[in-house]
């Protein structure tokens, strides 16, 4: 008697059990981005059309994309910093494309030409011309979109090789 | 089966008790829950936030008709056709915002009451346990409802919030995405959050406070003195007539009757805000629409969340979001890092009385430390509280560890 309850009430568990599971995946999925969500996540940008130290925002993923070419001045810098690899190199210009969220809590740093650098007024952290963090409390520099070089263009939401380098040397994270 | 008279007419008392019990269920609901004589108007709260509860439910009822939780007609449904084409839309908003900003500070007194009176402990560990459960619940309700007017502080504190929940360097930016739906606060994000403050949050506050009505019923109210004594005996003397002799009192009518006179004053209070200061809990940032590209100059949250803010807010990242993660759940534990084995208000309990007044006093300089920006002298400030706080929790098991026994 005994055995044979037991078996039922393990059957009748077993069975819940497994439709519990199967609910909460089903939960879990209706949560996740939905496909259109996904595919809209690409944006062309044309190099061509920036000005030296003229800070341009696009749009990427709903998320605001710094672009910001690089005077001369800013180069040498960059490369006295060891900093040149954040930039993306096309032609023989140096651009900026950084996404514009601050990496502490995401608000958007605010552009200031005259000192060349990013100020957050949410926690007051600070970024560099490449978009290097020089003040805390954002613990790493603005992370890069993936993208991809085609002629003087960029397909921000694809990953090309030179984003790919960028990666596996650790100068941005994955976004 | 149970005896039905069959000459009792259809819904008289007889056909109702011998169907429902409603003698039996108003007794032990009412007329013989037996409260404490001893207590003074802060035992009122309770029914306060009971009572505030009730009309954020009815304000919220009258918001839903009209609004629109999509995010190109979310703002123009509050703000237009709420606030200016619905009769009295303006009324149940204002209440509605005033009401959720008011219940943090009954919320916080009642609280507060609590720890002076040492209401969490011995056999009442489980009332305080689901009141912080209450605590938590209101908060995620209150910024679950602070999304949808779809205003630049909505947008802002949902990026910001949500954010919390990659861990810092743990980067769990996947995590973040599925709890918005995008890649950032957009329709999907709008969708849930609309659905967890008009039902399931609801849905799950009612049932924890039933249940927290329930943890009162066998360890009883506490009262001013901490005493303890038997609720049986003084029950029966006051059902012997021997009201001026028993140390208690039924719920209904006779502490109901005292928790109405002071929900009036609190009501009188509560309208005056409505109709003369509901600007207090409208944020003139949030009067624009969301905008993704654009950060308003200072985020903050409503005060109520401002102790807590200013606990991330002056380390770096990691150490920050343990901080704020400790500072969430360490009222929780009040009753077990309270090793006095004193039930006694906080005035007769030596060094305690201390702890309290400074734990009271430290979050409200975190609070006003919160709304300032983060410069300077206020950085050192809002810096040293929140280290306060932190060493405070560290000495109650200490200083309540020595306490002599009253």
């Amino acid at each position: 008697m005994s055995n044979r309850r037991d078996f039922m009430g393990m059957a009748l568990g077993g069975f819940t059990a497994l439709g519990g599971i199967g609910a909460l995946y089903a939960m879990k999925r209706t949560w996740d981005p939905l496909p259109s969500v996904k595919s809209a996540g690409f944006t062309t940008i044309d190099l061509k059309d920036y000005k030296e130290n003229v800070l341009a925002t696009e749009k990427w993923r709903g998320k605001p994309v710094f672009v910001l070419k690089q005077t001369k001045e800013m180069i040498e810098k960059a490369k006295k910093n060891g900093e040149l690899k954040r930039l993306i190199k096309v032609n023989d210009d140096y651009y900026m494309v950084a996404v514009g969220l601050c990496t502490h809590l995401g608000c958007i740093p605010g552009y200031n030409p005259a000192d060349e650098s990013f100020l957050c007024a949410c926690h007051g952290g600070m970024y560099d011309s490449t978009a290097m963090v020089t003040k805390a409390p954002p613990p790493r520099g603005l992370d890069i979109p993936p993208f991809k070089i085609d002629g003087t263009k960029l397909v921000l939401g694809e990953t090309g090789p030179e984003y790919e380098k960028m990666l596996a040397d650790g100068t941005t994270m994955k976004v | 089966m149970a005896h039905f008279d069959e000459n009792a007419k259809p819904f008289s008392h007889q056909w109702l008790n011998e169907r429902l019990a409603i003698d039996t269920l108003q007794r032990v609901l009412s007329t013989e829950y037996w409260i404490p004589k001893n207590i003074n108007f802060l035992w009122a709260m309770g029914m306060v936030l009971a009572a505030t509860f009730g009309i954020l439910l009815i304000s919220g009822i009258f918001l839903l008709m009209y609004y629109q939780p999509n995010t190109n007609l979310a703002f123009d449904s509050v703000n237009y056709t709420i606030m200016t084409e619905v009769g009295y839309g303006w009324l149940w908003r204002h209440i509605h915002g005033v009401g959720a900003s008011v219940v943090f500070l009954i919320i916080y007194i009642h609280m507060f009451t609590g720890i002076y009176y040492g209401s969490y402990k011995r056999g009442r560990e489980l009332i305080w346990i689901s009141g912080m459960l209450l605590f938590v619940l209101f908060s995620a309700e209150a910024f679950s409802g602070y999304m949808l007017p779809w205003g630049q502080m909505s947008y802002w504190a949902g990026m910001v919030i949500t954010n919390l929940f990659s861990g810092g360097s743990l980067h769990a930016d996947g995590l973040v995405e599925w709890i918005r739906g995008d890649y950032v606060p957009a329709q999907a994000f709008l969708g849930r959050f609309f659905m967890l403050h008009v039902l399931l949050l609801p849905l799950v506050i009612i049932g924890a406070i039933v249940f927290h009505f329930g943890t009162l019923r066998i360890p009883h109210v506490n009262n001013q003195d901490g005493e303890e004594f038997d609720f049986d005996e003084a029950a029966r003397l006051y059902k012997e007539g021997k009201k001026k002799e028993s140390k208690v009192i039924p719920f209904n009518p006779v502490f109901l009757s005292k928790d109405v006179f002071v929900m009036g004053i609190y009501f009188i209070f509560f309208f005056y805000l409505v109709f003369y200061h509901f600007e207090f809990a409208m944020d003139p940032v949030n009067f624009d629409p969301a905008d993704g590209l654009k950060t308003p100059a200072h985020i903050y949250p409503e005060w109520y969340f401002l102790w807590s803010y200013e606990i991330l807010r002056p380390f770096s990242t990691n150490v920050g979001l343990i901080a704020f993660a400790i500072a969430q759940v360490i009222f929780f534990l009040l009753p077990f890092l309270d090793r006095s084995p004193n039930v006694a208000p906080a005035s007769r309990r030596g060094k305690f009385k201390f702890w309290f007044w400074a734990m009271l006093i430290d979050m409200i300089v975190l609070t006003f430390m919160g709304k300032l920006p983060p410069e300077g002298a206020w950085s050192t400030i809002g810096l040293i509280a929140a280290l306060v706080f932190f060493a405070l929790w560290i000495a109650l098991p200490i200083i309540t560890k020595s306490e002599k026994k009253l």
